[in-house]
């Protein structure tokens, strides 16, 4: 550990948060349709949107009928690309003339991406077409996260009415933060890449002849506009197989560091946005920060872990530190700690480094961040609706002990979001742990579990921690290209988003209609120290009571295992 | 307080019959409503076959028998929570319904005014009975005719008889009171087996009790937890199969009791009760939990000024003595005006004299009182050729010959000043004389302001109901520290007001007596009707106050507020518990195939057995060891949200995380010291 | 629920439309106008115009007269169409042997000098363009006694094109491998080339 490390650290934490303030605020006044300075552009778009899809912008819809407009989209996501992978070899801009995929490969690729998971069982460049990358993943990268936007401006309407109905527009929503909010990102920060040496291109591979005379085939492709909304939407699904470790997807500590920016800062917009829509800017700031509390210390931890000597070069009798299996060297151990904790506390899965090769805390903690919903600060939307469940918990179990019915944000925390609540948190749990449970017993499923012993637990429990959190990234040993794994985390895949976005829609469902009570002097206080420590302590105490067991028997084993083998060489 | 409902059945008796009550709530079937408990019952079934098992394999059982003991003791633990609080209930229940016996009423057929005698359990909504001096009241009703002195100490245990009388606000007499002089007409307004003593049988003895809105969402959350860790313990096998460690399910079912929140899960339904039990205590009688729940979470309360913000009369507080008159003999005027004035003004003239000027005096003989009337609006006494008077100034005035342009100055402005101030200023003459002014006004009941400012700081806002003119009542208002009044208050006026306040989002608390109350009573969303008012009243709010004592609207919100602090509390409580019992329990189930996790014992339990028995122990004693805490409420303080908020996670949540370290390690080094384990 | 379908279908059609067509296709074109270099891949060519690979991927050098990457995990080694890390976990036992097996070929050539991690484990692309400059200058006898220079010069020149970190602390300094070993063959060349 270094000085330099922790501000690498500090730096790239701070400009998240830094950056989404501002950002917040414009993501406001386009989740309340008001002017932006890109109107005189994007307004002629939008109508054409809502014009040829039969929308009417000023018609608000009831909770029921928003979920069932997100599901079509999604559903509709779904087929569209399920059908473009299966039939990429008939269709043009296949250069390199892939195959069609398998159906199990095409539904798991097809949900991977709808759900914003974006878990990679092929390989980017010896699998996908052109046509597939752009047409297929980059739209659904923008879809995705725009849907899951969408939700969370729906969460935030329904915190600000009063005894209210509506609470937006499902096709409004999702059309005015694509064009908005996404798309003007995606090009500013798409072009910053391909100035950084991200390949932009439509040319076929290039067959190099090396220097020592062998031949090197260069994969190539339109990487930069698919890379930078990878990261924005915390898609994190990446070009090539290697993810952001890839020299193309990610060439310099500068990429390094746009890209770790983006994949949290408008997670961390999402919060501030969603406090000006619900008149409540200083609970927002309060759960900014006990966000930012949690993952500068997750990466804090893993970046410890990740300086400390390994067996493999105590044993070999080099320097023993830093960690540097699966890492880059122009990343290190803290670039590579801060990437990882951002990474797993959104629901990106884009990874810089590969989790498999880290060390028993660094792993684990990577998917401890992703076991405790996703909330630090999530992934876009969904971060801030899993955020909302954990505060409502939270402001229930604390709520009572001030002596009032619980109250959060003027509304009446009462049984129907109790319901909900515990209903959205036991999916997520049963899905992990329960497919977890069964496929580690199943000889079928640990045929292609790669690690022996206590590290093929985590490689199983991490790869379906990741499928459910909707995050992406992997213990990558586990190759889940075949029917087992490919139906199961796709299973788990679709759980995660829609067990956890249903439940929450119908949270706030029930809220919009809920009067908007005045805060006194003998309301909960929501937006102090107290409140920040309260919400971290019951996310990792929930978190942790859940998870413990698991983790005791993966990494937590493995990490004294390590301890004990380091020490006998 | 004497109270008939909180005295009776001795602590002894009740706790035979809360084992007894224990015991057959082991009955699956009684504990659905609360899906924790039963959890733990279907483990402690499971544990006991297991022992079965154990000994038909000759396996040593000695680990198993205790985990299954231990197991149903926690169930145990948690049903005798229930019925210890239940049995407080029941036993006021038994007392009141000595009351309820059988008479015989007199009907009177309204045709023709014959009383024919009639079981009291016959008769019927809308019947007219005849009541008279010693006949108990055999039904709830409405006086029609007459005035009684009613002993209503079955209900109320307050032994001095009442008056009741027809018309007005007094007119209700309640089944099972007694009338002790006079007689009475009655027009019965309930129905043998819906009278108001059979509520209160019913709601003390628990029978209506449902889930308050609050218990509801508690139990979903701690439903949902015990699901939650039904999956992280389940899955266990599956996960430990693979890493090869040898689940005794035992252990496992051990593990799941330990994790799910068992303390708050058996605490739960006795903080219900014993906060109803409570209300009880302080003879506040609640038609529904739900009702002190509501209490708890009142934002406004309305106050009547009369009774429960001021002592309710007009007292006086100084004397100014006219110009060129002693300040001695104008008191002293005023004194002689007032000794042969019974009323509470009159009275509060003499204290005054004793209190603020030693001044005390016998009425001399043969002297003469002169009486208050409309016309000369003034009383006051004659003795030996000397006459004082006091009275409306203007009539004393005029009485002394003087214009309003004659008046002394100094007069006129202190008489000025006690009118602005909302007071009432009397005239005194002697002979004729202006002597001076007395100062008469509502005095605020000491204690009323501090109590006001506790509230504010727990967010309540209080709002003073006052039929005074305005500037009085704004007096009284900055007096009292009420937040708010509203003046000239009509019942119409006391109506829109809650509905204003609701509509802001507001729970608001009212109490009334009178029939005009009513609609505002039932409107509100606790509404405390008192005992002596109406039956219209009675049956619009949602408590009754037995003692009739306006200012018992404060303790109610009160009692309300720490039911809700007592379940979140031991909610808290119970959760944090959760992470030393991992510890315990986690690397005693996995450290024979994993040896490394012995790393994790970091309470150093002396072996396997020891440490899953130990948490077991200390998840069963923890259960006993707070049902005082569950019947007598956490302490409640008005200190602010804020404050209250982190005492209490410093307590229960810290407090919760510390414990059971302590615990689970005494137990540990008990089990091993006797060889337990 | 078919009211849904409309929009979604339309929807799902025009975003493929803009974002998947319109917005690739249009930072394909302005990247390649401005920034033809990088988009384009970072593509080195040598004198005649040949590509001899990608400035930002690593490529196989085993020649003691080069400096080596980092060993690769991508396909059979530098595999630029199958990106990847090794996968193996800390305790993993092919990875300790593996780094044990590195380890001592190093040693042999390294004068003494401590051999670096990165040096010994595969990167997480398998094509990482670059070493640590103290992995550099481990390899700097070897690369000094291959091309019959004295390693003092070598070390200056890993000295020089060493890239330091952005600001001093935003990601680490680093010496690209490709780089290095064309200046290396530029200004050192080797004494008897060996024939191809």
């Amino acid at each position: 550990m270094t000085f330099q490390g922790w501000a690498e650290i500090a730096l790239t934490i701070g400009l998240a948060v830094g950056l989404a303030w501002p950002l917040g605020i414009y993501m406001a006044r386009v989740w309340q349709g008001e002017s932006t300075w890109l109107d005189p552009v994007l307004r002629p778009i939008e109508s054409i949107f809502y014009g040829l899809s039969g929308v009417d912008r000023n018609k608000g819809q009831g909770w029921l009928t928003y979920t069932f407009s997100f599901l079509a989209f999604s559903a509709a996501a779904f087929f569209i690309l399920y059908a473009l992978l299966r039939f990429q070899n008939l269709l043009p801009l296949n250069p390199q003339g892939f195959a069609g995929m398998s159906p199990d490969l095409a539904f798991n690729t097809a949900i991977s991406f709808v759900t914003n998971t974006n878990w990679q069982s092929y390989s980017g460049e010896s699998a996908a077409s052109y046509l597939s990358q752009m047409a297929g993943f980059t739209v659904q990268n923008f879809a995705s996260a725009a849907a899951g936007i969408a939700i969370a401006a729906a969460l935030a309407r329904a915190f600000a009415a009063n005894r209210g109905e509506s609470v937006g527009n499902f096709w409004v929503d999702l059309t005015r933060i694509t064009l908005y909010v996404l798309l003007p990102v995606s090009i500013v920060g798409g072009l910053v890449l391909a100035a950084l040496g991200v390949p932009q291109t439509l040319s076929h591979y290039i067959d190099a002849h090396t220097i020592e005379g062998a031949k090197q085939t260069i994969a190539l492709g339109p990487v930069a506009s698919q890379e930078i909304i990878k990261q924005f939407g915390t898609n994190g699904g990446g070009f090539f197989n290697a993810n952001s470790a890839h020299p193309f997807e990610n060439p310099t500590p500068l990429t390094n560091m746009i890209a770790m920016v983006a994949m949290n800062v408008l997670g961390f917009a999402c919060v501030v946005a969603f406090g000006r829509v619900a008149g409540a800017r200083r609970e927002a700031r309060a759960l900014v920060i006990a966000m930012t509390v949690l993952l500068a210390g997750a990466a804090s931890a893993i970046y410890w872990a990740e300086t400390q000597p390994t067996p493999a070069l105590v044993a070999a009798h080099v320097v023993t530190t830093p960690n540097m299996e699966g890492k880059e060297v122009r990343f290190g151990a803290a670039a590579s700690a801060v990437f990882t904790a951002m990474t797993t506390g959104a629901s990106c899965g884009a990874v810089n480094a590969m989790h498999e090769s880290y060390t028993p805390i660094g792993g684990g903690m990577a998917m401890f961040l992703i076991q405790l919903a996703e909330i630090l600060p999530g992934g876009v939307g969904s971060g801030l609706y899993g955020m909302m469940v954990m505060a409502l918990i939270a402001v229930f179990v604390a709520g009572l002990m001030v002596g009032r019915t619980p109250e959060y944000l003027g509304k009446k925390i009462e049984a129907r979001e109790m319901k909900l609540c515990m209903l959205a948190s036991l999916i997520l749990t049963a899905s992990i742990l329960g497919f977890a449970a069964v496929a580690i017993v199943l000889p079928l499923a640990m045929k292609t579990v790669s690690a022996s012993g206590v590290h093929g637990l985590s490689e199983v429990l991490y790869a379906y921690t990741s499928a459910t959190g909707n995050n992406g990234s992997a213990f990558a040993g586990l190759t889940a290209a075949n029917p087992f794994w490919d139906t199961t985390m796709g299973i788990a895949m679709w759980l995660g988003r829609f067990g956890y976005a249903v439940p929450v829609m119908a949270i706030a469902g029930g809220i919009v209609a809920k009067p908007k009570l005045a805060p006194t002097a003998g309301t909960l206080p929501t937006h102090g120290g107290l409140f920040v420590g309260l919400v971290i302590g019951v996310i990792l105490i929930l978190g942790g009571l859940q998870y413990f067991p698991a983790q005791a028997l993966g990494p937590i084993v493995e990490h004294f295992q390590m301890l004990q083998l380091t020490a006998a060489h | 307080m004497p109270s008939a409902i909180s005295a009776s059945g001795s602590q002894g008796a009740i706790l035979r019959r809360a084992f007894i009550d224990a015991l057959v709530k082991l009955d699956p079937r009684k504990l659905t409503g609360n899906p924790v408990i039963l959890a733990t019952e279907v483990v402690a079934v499971l544990a006991t076959i297991s022992v079965v098992d154990a000994f038909v394999r000759h396996a040593s059982p000695l680990f198993a028998i205790q985990i299954a003991l231990w197991l149903w003791a926690t169930v145990l633990f948690a049903n005798l929570a229930e019925s210890v609080a239940e049995g407080r209930g029941k036993a006021a229940a038994d007392s009141l319904r000595a009351a309820r016996v059988t008479t015989n009423a007199k009907l009177i057929n309204e045709a023709n005014g014959q009383v024919t005698m009639t079981p009291s359990h016959k008769l019927g909504k809308g019947d007219l009975l005849l009541v008279e001096a010693g006949d108990v009241i055999p039904a709830d009703g409405d006086i029609v005719e007459g005035v009684a002195s009613v002993n209503e100490s079955a209900i109320t245990g307050e032994s001095a008889p009442v008056i009741r009388e027809s018309g007005g606000d007094r007119s209700a007499v309640t089944g099972g009171t007694t009338v002790v002089s006079d007689w009475i007409k009655v027009r019965v307004t309930a129905g043998a087996g819906d009278s108001f003593l059979d509520r209160m049988i019913a709601m003390v003895e628990g029978a209506n009790r449902r889930k308050t809105p609050n218990e509801i969402a508690l139990a979903v959350l701690l439903a949902g937890l015990t699901l939650v860790f039904l999956v992280a313990v389940v899955t266990l096998l599956g996960l430990g199969k693979y890493s090869g460690v040898a689940l005794d399910p035992m252990v496992l079912g051990a593990l799941f009791v330990c994790l799910i929140p068992t303390t708050i899960g058996g605490l739960l339904s006795a903080v219900g009760i014993a906060g109803m039990d409570r209300l009880l205590k302080v003879n506040v009688l609640a038609t529904s939990g739900r009702a002190v729940e509501a209490a708890g979470d009142v934002d406004t309360l309305l106050l009547d000024k009369t009774g429960t913000i001021t002592f309710g009369n007009r007292m006086a507080t100084e004397v100014i003595a006219a110009p060129g008159v002693a300040e001695d003999r104008a008191l002293r005027a005023a004194l002689m005006a007032s000794l042969a004035d019974e009323t509470p003004e009159g009275r509060s003239i003499l204290e005054l004299a004793r209190e603020k000027h030693g001044l005390s005096l016998e009425t001399p003989d043969g002297a003469t009182a002169v009486a208050f009337s409309a016309t000369t609006r003034m009383s006051g006494l004659d003795v030996a050729g000397t006459s004082w008077r006091k009275g409306a100034v203007d009539a004393v005035y005029k009485a002394a010959g003087l214009e309003p342009k004659d008046v002394p100055a100094e007069v006129a402005a202190a008489v000025d000043r006690i009118a602005r101030s909302g007071g009432t200023p009397l005239a005194v003459s002697e002979n004729g004389k202006l002597m001076g002014v007395i100062h008469l006004k509502d005095v605020v009941k000491p204690g009323v302001k501090e109590r006001f400012a506790d509230l504010r700081r727990m967010g309540l806002r209080t709002v003073m109901i006052t039929g005074d003119n305005p500037v009085t009542a704004a007096t009284i208002a900055s007096e009292a520290g009420v937040d708010d009044f509203l003046a000239e208050a009509t019942p119409e006026d006391k109506l829109r007001l809650i509905r204003e306040e609701q509509a802001k989002g507001r729970l608001v608390a009212m109490c009334g007596d009178g029939s005009n109350d009513a609609p505002a009573l039932a409107q509100a969303d606790v509404g405390v009707a008192m005992q002596t008012g109406t039956q219209a009243a009675r049956e619009a709010g949602n408590m009754v106050d037995l003692d009739s004592d306006p200012t018992k609207l404060i303790e109610i919100v009160e009692v309300g507020k720490q039911m809700l602090i007592t379940r979140g509390a031991l909610t808290t409580f119970s959760i944090a518990n959760d992470v030393a019992k991992y510890f315990a329990i986690i690397p005693a189930m996995f450290v024979v195939a994993l040896p490394s996790l012995a790393a994790i014992n970091i309470m150093h339990l002396s072996n396997p057995h020891s440490a899953i028995l130990s948490a077991v122990i200390f998840n069963a004693l923890v259960i006993i060891a707070l049902i005082p805490l569950a019947l007598r409420g956490v302490r409640y303080q008005a200190i602010g949200a804020a404050r209250l908020l982190s005492r209490n996670l410093m307590i229960y949540g810290l407090g919760g995380v510390i414990a059971p370290f302590i615990g689970i390690k005494i137990i540990d080094v008990l089990i091993h010291a006797i060889n337990l384990a | 629920m078919l009211q849904h379908v409309r929009p979604a279908v339309v929807m799902m059609a025009l975003f493929t439309l803009v974002l998947g067509l319109g917005y690739p296709l249009a930072m394909t074109g302005v990247a390649g106008l401005v920034f033809p270099y990088q988009a384009g891949g970072s593509l080195v060519r040598d004198a005649s115009g040949q590509v001899i690979g990608s400035a930002l991927l690593a490529q196989g050098f085993a020649k003691p007269e080069y400096l080596h990457p980092r060993p690769s995990a991508a396909g059979n080694g530098y595999d630029a169409t199958a990106s990847g890390g090794s996968n193996l976990g800390p305790m993993d036992q092919h990875l300790i042997d593996r780094v044990k097996g590195d380890a001592a070929t190093l040693r042999k050539d390294a004068g003494g000098l401590p051999i670096p991690a990165d040096a010994v484990t595969t990167s997480g692309s398998g094509l990482d363009p670059d070493v640590t400059p103290e992995n550099a200058h481990m390899q700097a006898l070897r690369i000094a006694n291959a091309r019959g220079v004295s390693a003092a010069q070598i070390d200056s020149l890993v000295d020089q094109m060493t890239t330091p970190a952005v600001l001093g602390f935003i990601g680490e300094p680093r010496v690209n491998v490709l780089a290095l070993n064309r200046v290396l063959d530029q200004r050192f060349p080797v004494a008897h080339p060996q024939a191809h």
